[in-house]
């Protein structure tokens, strides 16, 4: 069992390496998108550290958007889905290895630009803290999210045009509670609560996702 | 091994019924020959039975369990940027079994020498051959194989036949979809004609 994960996420990692612009998308994009509010502002405008943890979060929820589609395509493409669905061990796990390598090629790297963003755009060191712990407790959440979409519209031709209408309304709790925590952190209110509702949204994921993901995957190939 | 026997099935695809009230029997050494004009329900009969698709009605007694039999639909599962030594070595450890086999299995099939190229670069034909070296690599009782022969060159056709020969001369058991013949006669074969 662990053998077949540790495959399906050493295959990801293989072909991320053979294919550096599928994942490098997304960071480059997320690296683009925040600067471009920095350039676009008047040069020290106060209004842009208020803006911080929107611009940051929602940068990270539309890079997020930008691989999702991809996930289990090529995997429908060449057969591979149908010989997952006959290994073994449970579809769920494999389907959860999948989702995490995807998080840690897409997703990881904006962990570690976010807070490197909000320096850029004025935010203090409180923030910019709590800013890392919302992003790391809300990425996997966000491509937990985008997984079961992908999953649920993969054999939908140009599903590209109706996944950000599906996943964007179930990834705006996200947002909403990531940007309420560093909000309080920068106004040096208590910032726990928001903190812990993200924990909580991504423990709910975590253990509802991967089954309806692997359900729909199943129904994909009917 | 038990050989399996399928019950009054019926088999659905989307909401059209493509086979009804379907009853054979498969047993150790049989090469069941699936045959049909296209659209009988070849390929959904051959998932029912992989245990892809849930059957509409009817049953199979016993039902392979899924670690006993090797399913090759008609996409490969090749990745195209992995070689063809790389995606088997992949499929065996998402199996939990051991690669052991698949150099010798690439030989056998005349892959050798593309072992390292990847799977996108080789021909059809080639492709094919590297999918159905995962019936060597690993060995397994059932053989569930859809349109093994799409793309295949009349050396590769012959190998197919020869291996399905072993197969059942191993004990073991086939279910075969093909729209030819098989070039020479294939001990335990049976046809199975959809209507």
């Amino acid at each position: 069992m662990i053998s077949a994960i540790l495959a399906v996420a050493g295959r990801e990692l293989r072909l991320a390496a053979r294919q550096p612009a599928e994942w490098a998308q997304a960071p480059v994009f997320y690296l683009v998108v925040v600067t471009l509010f920095t350039l676009t502002a008047a040069p020290r405008d106060p209004a842009l550290a208020v803006l911080a943890p929107s611009v940051v979060w929602v940068g990270a929820l539309l890079s997020a958007l930008l691989g999702i589609e991809r996930m289990f395509r090529s995997d429908l493409d060449d057969g591979n889905l149908e010989q997952l669905l006959l290994s073994p061990t449970p579809t769920p796990l494999l389907v959860a290895a999948k989702i995490g390598s995807h998080w840690l090629l897409t997703a990881a790297p904006l962990v570690l630009i976010g807070p490197l963003a909000a320096v850029a755009l004025g935010m203090g060191a409180t923030g910019c803290w709590t800013l890392l712990w919302t992003l790391l407790l809300g990425t996997p959440t966000l491509m937990l999210i985008g997984g079961f979409a992908a999953a649920l519209t993969v054999g939908v031709p140009r599903a590209g045009l109706l996944l950000p209408i599906l996943v964007l309304p179930l990834m705006a709790p996200v947002a909403v509670f990531a940007g309420g925590a560093v909000r309080a952190a920068v106004d040096g209110l208590p910032f726990a609560a928001p903190l812990y509702f993200l924990a909580a949204e991504l423990v709910l994921a975590l253990t509802l996702l991967p089954w309806a993901a692997s359900a729909a995957l199943r129904n994909a190939l009917e | 091994m038990n050989g399996l026997h399928v019950i009054n099935l019926s088999v659905t695809r989307g909401d059209r019924t493509v086979l009804k009230a379907l009853d054979f029997r498969v047993e150790a050494g049989d090469v069941l020959h699936v045959q049909g004009r296209n659209g009988a329900g070849k390929t959904t009969l051959l998932e029912v039975l992989s245990g892809l698709r849930p059957p509409a009605q009817g049953r199979i007694e016993p039902r392979p369990a899924a670690d006993t039999l090797h399913w090759l639909g008609h996409r490969n599962g090749l990745h195209p940027a992995l070689s063809p030594q790389e995606n088997l070595h992949y499929w065996c450890r998402l199996h939990g079994v051991s690669g052991q086999g698949v150099d010798a299995a690439l030989q056998r099939l005349g892959l050798h020498r593309q072992r390292h190229r990847p799977s996108g670069k080789l021909s059809m034909g080639q492709r094919r051959r590297a999918a159905l070296a995962r019936l060597l690599a690993v060995p397994r009782p059932w053989w569930i194989l859809d349109e093994p022969l799409a793309g295949l060159d009349i050396g590769a056709t012959e190998l197919v036949a020869g291996l399905l020969a072993e197969h059942s001369a191993s004990g073991g058991a086939a279910l075969v979809s093909s729209h030819q013949p098989f070039p020479y006669p294939i001990p335990g074969l049976r046809d199975l004609v959809l209507a």
